[in-house]
């Protein structure tokens, strides 16, 4: 139940969270749900970077957020090409509706936010939110998947993410 | 895409100039799903390390505390021990 305890956006993935402990009952989400999930994860944190982007004068804050757009783009251009072979169709559902209007509201907050405290701020949003996604990535998505190589995708994506909550946990040190 | 990491070409220009010593070695470390295979090396004075990437997203091997490890996922770890 970690994910109760992360605050912000961390909301839509609890309830995914919830869903997926409710699976034994047959809700777990399909591959084209999965993907608009994990897809609609990835463009958020590009967004939140690009604001970073705009705003932050720090050199490891704009360098982090450069990487976040780099290897965002990346997974979910692999991930839109896969989707493409498989002639898979992602799916809109209530988890991503929730996550990008969760999103829209942190970008909103952040955005009255300079300085230090902004980077403060992004750099904290940036270890909960990926602490978050990753948990519904282990415990959630990839056990649903049901597409062998959506499921090694979403695998390596986990790797490539527990990367960045371990680079954004160092940034965070730094600011400090 | 751009890789941090030496591909091939890089690769093949080390092995040249590595020719140069008798005894030296060049080991090739890859960075393949987010995991450097071998992680642990040993080396002698000379030889050549050439990393190579099979990912997507670029990785560094970034020296930290007397191994290295991904600058940029720094879940990546591994260790190169030097002998004489």
């Amino acid at each position: 139940m970690m994910f109760i305890r992360v605050a912000g956006m961390a909301g839509a993935l609890a309830a995914l969270f919830v869903a997926g402990s409710a699976s034994a009952q047959g809700a777990k989400p399909t591959d084209p749900q999965i993907a608009h999930i994990a897809y609609t994860a990835g463009q958020i944190d590009i967004e939140a970077a690009e604001q970073a982007l705009k705003k932050s004068k720090n050199k490891e804050v704009v360098a982090f957020a450069k990487d976040m757009v780099r290897d965002h783009k990346a997974v979910n251009e692999k991930a839109l090409s896969l989707v493409k072979k498989l002639k898979v169709t992602p799916e809109d559902n209530d988890i991503s509706k929730s996550l990008s209007q969760q999103a829209a509201q942190k970008r909103a907050e952040l955005a009255k936010l300079n300085g230090d405290a902004f980077d403060k701020a992004y750099v904290a949003n940036e270890v909960a939110y990926h602490k978050t996604v990753n948990g519904a990535l282990e415990n959630t998505l990839i056990p649903s998947a049901t597409n062998p190589e959506l499921k090694d995708l979403l695998s390596t994506g986990l790797k490539i993410f527990q990367g960045h909550e371990q680079h954004a946990e160092q940034v965070a040190a730094d600011l400090k | 895409m751009r890789r941090a990491l030496a591909g091939p070409t890089v690769g093949a220009l080390l092995l040249a100039l590595a020719a140069g010593s008798a005894r030296a070695e060049v080991i090739e470390i890859k960075a393949e799903k987010l995991v450097f295979a071998p992680a642990q090396v040993s080396a002698h004075v000379g030889d050549t390390i050439v990393w190579v990437n099979a990912d997507f997203v670029a990785h560094t091997a970034t020296a930290r505390n007397g191994a290295w490890d991904c600058k940029l996922h720094p879940n990546m770890i591994g260790k190169i021990t030097v002998a004489e």
